[in-house]
C-alpha cells in the first residue's frame, strides 16, 4: 500500500499551498521584525523584552526539531517503547537548564555562551574556543536537519523514483528542498534578527503543537480515548506482541549468543541517555534564548512554559507513534521510508480519511507536513542565529577587533555571517544528502554535553577555575566526542554507517560517545585548571553576586 | 520589592568593585544557601531517578515488562513518572524560588544599585 503516492493531484497541491501559506506568514513577520532591529541587543537578543510565555513558545520551537517530531514518532511506530525513551531524555534535560544554568546565564552574560565562559578568563582564547564549539554543534545539528528536510520534501510530495511533480524528480526535489530551507532560514536571521525570528518561532510552535494536537485527538477518538486499546492494537499490528511496549527493540538490543555485543549495546543506551540529559543545557541556540527576556525571573518562568509545551508535545508523539504502528502499520511505513520518518504524515492521511473522507485526509496530511516544516525551520533558524552571533560577537568583535568594533559593525558582520553559514550549510547538505547523517543530532548533543556544559558549570560554581581549564575543557570535550564518533560504527564498518561497510576504521564499539567523552571533558577541565596558577577570586566574587542577584545585568531596551 | 524597572527606568550604573563588595555580606552567604538548599538536592535527585530509569530500561527488562493493568506495563508508568517528576520539580522550584529566593535577591540587587537607604 502506497499511501502518499495516492495523494496525487489535489492532495499534493493542498500540501504545497498550506506549506507556502505558513512560510508566507513567517516571511511577513520577518519583514516586520526587520524594522525593529537596530542595535546589537536587538539582533542578538531581540531587545530582551520578551515575556515568559513568548520565550517559552520560542524555546519549544527551537528545541522541537524534525528529530523530535518525525524522528520520535517514527521510532515509536517502528520500534515501540524505545522512541518514548528518547523523548524522556529530551524532556528531563530541561531541569538542568532550569536549576543550574538559565538564570545565572541571563544575569552574567550579554549575547553568547562565551560571555559567561570568558567572564573571569582571558577573553580572546576562551571566546575563540567557545566560538569553535558553538559552530561545531550548530553545523552538525544544521546538517542533520537540512538533509532530513530535503528527503522530507520529496517524500511529502509523494515523488517516487521515475515520477515528476512540477517538473521535479525525486533527486531534484531533494536538492530544491535543501536550498529552499537554507534560503528561508538565512532570510529569517539576516533580515529579522532575534526579534523577528522569535515571533516566527512563536508562530511555528503554534502550528506544530496545534497540528499534533488535532491529530492526537483524532487518533485517540478512534479508540474511544482508551489508551490501553490503542497499545494493544499497536502491539498486535507490530507483530512483536508485548515486546513492542517494552524497552529493547531499538536501543540496548540483546544479541542472542553474543554477550560482548549485548554489553556494548546496553552501555550505548546508557551513553545516549546521559548525553541527552546533559546536552540540552549546553546547546548554544537554547542558551541564547535566555538573553531575550528582561530578567532571570522571567527566564525561569519561560522555561516552565517550555517544559509544559515540550512535555505535552512528547506525550502526543507517544500517541502518534503507537497510532501509526496500529493504524498505518510497519509495512506501509517502511515502504515509504526505512527510518520511519513519514509515520506521522502517513498517519494523518489515513486517520483524516477515516474520519472525513479523502479530502480531510489530504487536509490532515497538509497540516502535519506544515507542522513538520515548522519544526525544521524554527530549529535551523535558531542555530543560524546562535552561530552568527558567536561569529560576530566572539570572533569578530572580541577576538579580531579586541572589542573595538561599533554595534553597527558587529550587527553588519552578524548578518553577513548568517548568510555565510546559510551557504555553507546548503553546500554541505547537498554533498551529504545521500549519506546517513542521523547520528549528527546525537553528536551535537554529545559535544554540547562534553565540551559546553562542564565548562559552563565550572565557570559558574568553581572558584579555582581558570583560562587554561576552560580551554582544556572545551577542546578536550570537543576532540574526545569527535574522535570517538569517527572511530565508531556510525562512521564506518557497518551496513548503515556514513562511509558504508567497505571502509572499516572503527574500534570504538558504541555509537554514542557520551559515556566516555563527558567524563573526559570534565577531567580535562579539572586538569587544565590545576596545571595553571591563574586565579582571580575578586572576579569570581563579582560573577557570583551578578549571577545570584542580577546586579549589573543587561537591561531590556525600549524603542 | 523596592524597584520596578519600567516605572523607575534602569537602575544607576555600578562599578565591578561595588558588585564584588556584596560578596562578603552575610546576607549574600544566606542568599546562596537559600538557592543551594533547593537546587543541590533537586539536581542529584532527578539525575539519580533518571539514571535509575535508564538502568532499568537496559538491565531489568522483565521487571519493566510487568503488566500493571490492561496493556499498561511498568516501563510505561515509569516513563510517565519521569514526565510527572519533571513537571513537579519545575513547578516546585518556581514556587520555592519566588517565595524564598526572589525577595532576598531583589533586596541585595537594590542594595548594590541604590545603596542601603532605599
Amino acid at each position: 500500500m502506497d499511501i502518499l503516492a495516492q495523494a496525487e493531484g489535489s492532495g499534493r497541491t493542498l500540501t504545497m499551498v498550506l506549506f507556502l501559506a505558513t512560510v508566507a506568514v513567517t516571511i511577513g513577520i520577518t519583514i516586520w521584525g526587520h524594522r525593529y532591529t537596530r542595535t546589537a541587543t536587538d539582533f542578538h537578543s531581540g531587545g530582551r523584552g520578551f515575556s515568559a510565555w513568548q520565550n517559552g513558545f520560542a524555546i519549544a520551537s527551537d528545541y522541537m526539531s524534525a528529530a523530535s517530531f518525525l524522528g520520535i514518532a517514527g521510532t515509536i511506530a517502528l520500534f515501540g517503547y524505545d522512541g518514548f525513551l528518547y523523548s524522556i531524555g529530551f524532556l528531563v534535560a530541561w531541569l538542568v537548564a532550569l536549576l543550574l544554568v538559565a538564570e545565572m546565564l541571563r544575569n552574567t552574560g550579554r549575547f553568547t555562551m562565551a560571555d559567561v565562559l570568558s567572564f573571569r578568563m582571558r577573553q580572546r582564547p576562551v571566546r575563540t574556543a567557545a566560538a569553535v564549539s558553538t559552530l561545531s554543534v550548530s553545523i552538525f545539528y544544521l546538517l542533520a536537519q537540512m538533509v532530513g528536510a530535503g528527503a522530507l520534501i520529496a517524500l511529502l510530495l509523494g515523488i517516487k523514483e521515475g515520477e515528476t511533480f512540477l517538473g521535479m524528480d525525486a533527486a531534484t526535489a531533494k536538492i530544491v528542498g535543501i536550498v529552499f530551507v537554507g534560503l528561508i532560514m538565512t532570510l529569517y536571521v539576516a533580515l529579522g534578527g532575534m526579534k523577528g525570528n522569535t515571533w516566527v518561532q512563536i508562530f511555528q510552535a503554534c502550528v506544530l503543537v496545534g497540528g499534533a494536537a488535532v491529530l492526537t485527538i483524532m487518533v485517540l477518538g478512534q479508540y474511544g480515548f482508551n489508551v490501553s486499546n490503542l497499545l494493544e492494537d499497536a502491539a498486535t499490528a507490530s507483530g512483536q506482541g508485548a515486546a513492542f511496549l517494552e524497552p529493547g527493540l531499538r536501543y540496548g538490543v540483546e544479541v542472542p549468543g553474543d554477550a560482548v555485543q549485548t554489553m556494548w549495546n546496553k552501555l550505548d543506551l546508557l551513553s545516549l541517555g546521559i548525553a541527552l540529559v546533559l546536552g540540552t543545557a549546553g546547546l548554544p541556540h537554547v542558551l541564547i534564548r535566555f538573553y531575550t527576556v528582561p530578567d532571570a525571573r522571567v527566564a525561569r518562568k519561560s522555561i516552565n512554559w517550555g517544559i509544559g509545551l515540550i512535555g505535552a508535545f512528547y506525550l502526543m508523539t507517544l500517541v502518534l507513534g503507537f497510532g501509526a504502528a496500529a493504524i498505518v502499520g510497519y509495512e506501509a511505513i517502511t515502504a515509504q521510508d526505512k527510518a520511519g520518518n513519514t509515520a506521522a504524515p502517513q498517519l494523518a492521511e489515513v486517520v483524516g480519511g477515516d474520519v472525513g473522507g479523502s479530502t480531510l485526509g489530504s487536509v490532515m496530511l497538509a497540516v502535519i507536513a506544515s507542522a513538520a516544516f515548522a519544526a525544521i525551520l524554527s530549529t535551523v533558524s535558531g542555530l543560524v542565529i546562535a552561530s552568527s552571533s558567536s561569529l560576530a560577537h566572539d570572533l569578530y568583535n572580541s577576538v579580531l577587533r579586541r572589542g573595538q568594533a561599533s554595534e553597527r559593525q558587529e550587527v553588519g558582520f552578524a548578518k553577513l555571517a548568517s548568510i555565510g553559514i546559510g551557504v555553507v550549510a546548503i553546500v554541505l547538505a547537498i554533498f551529504a544528502q545521500n549519506l546517513n547523517v542521523a547520528f549528527l543530532v546525537g553528536l551535537a548533543f554529545a559535544v554540547a554535553a562534553s565540551a559546553n556544559l562542564p565548562t559552563l558549570l565550572l565557570s559558574l560554581f568553581w572558584k579555582r577555575f581558570n583560562t587554561s581549564g576552560a580551554l582544556w575543557g572545551i577542546y578536550g570535550g570537543l576532540i574526545a566526542s569527535l574522535t570517538l564518533v569517527v572511530f565508531s560504527p556510525v562512521f564506518s564498518g557497518a551496513e548503515n554507517s556514513l562511509l558504508g561497510e567497505g571502509v572499516d576504521i572503527a574500534w570504538f564499539p558504541m555509537s554514542n560517545p557520551g559515556l566516555v567523552s563527558i567524563p573526559l571533558g570534565l577531567l580535562c577541565a579539572v586538569v587544565g585548571t590545576l596545571t595553571s596558577d591563574e586565579s582571580d577570586s575578586e572576579k569570581f566574587a563579582t560573577l557570583q553576586v551578578r549571577a545570584l542577584t542580577g546586579a549589573g545585568s543587561e537591561r531590556a531596551v525600549n524603542h | 520589592m523596592t524597584t520596578s524597572p519600567d516605572a523607575d527606568g534602569p537602575p544607576p550604573e555600578v562599578s565591578e568593585a561595588d558588585i564584588a563588595a556584596m560578596h562578603d555580606d552575610p546576607r549574600f552567604a544566606e542568599l546562596k544557601r537559600t538557592l543551594f538548599r533547593f537546587i543541590v538536592p533537586a539536581t542529584f535527585g532527578f539525575l539519580a531517578w533518571y539514571l535509575l530509569y535508564v538502568l532499568l530500561s537496559a538491565y531489568a527488562r522483565d521487571f519493566m515488562g510487568t503488566v500493571v493493568f490492561g496493556n499498561v506495563n511498568v516501563a510505561l508508568l515509569l516513563g510517565l513518572g519521569q514526565f510527572l517528576s519533571t513537571f513537579g520539580i519545575a513547578w516546585g522550584y518556581s514556587r520555592y524560588a519566588s517565595r524564598n529566593f526572589d525577595p532576598k535577591a531583589i533586596e541585595l540587587h537594590d542594595a548594590v544599585h541604590y545603596g542601603e537607604d532605599r
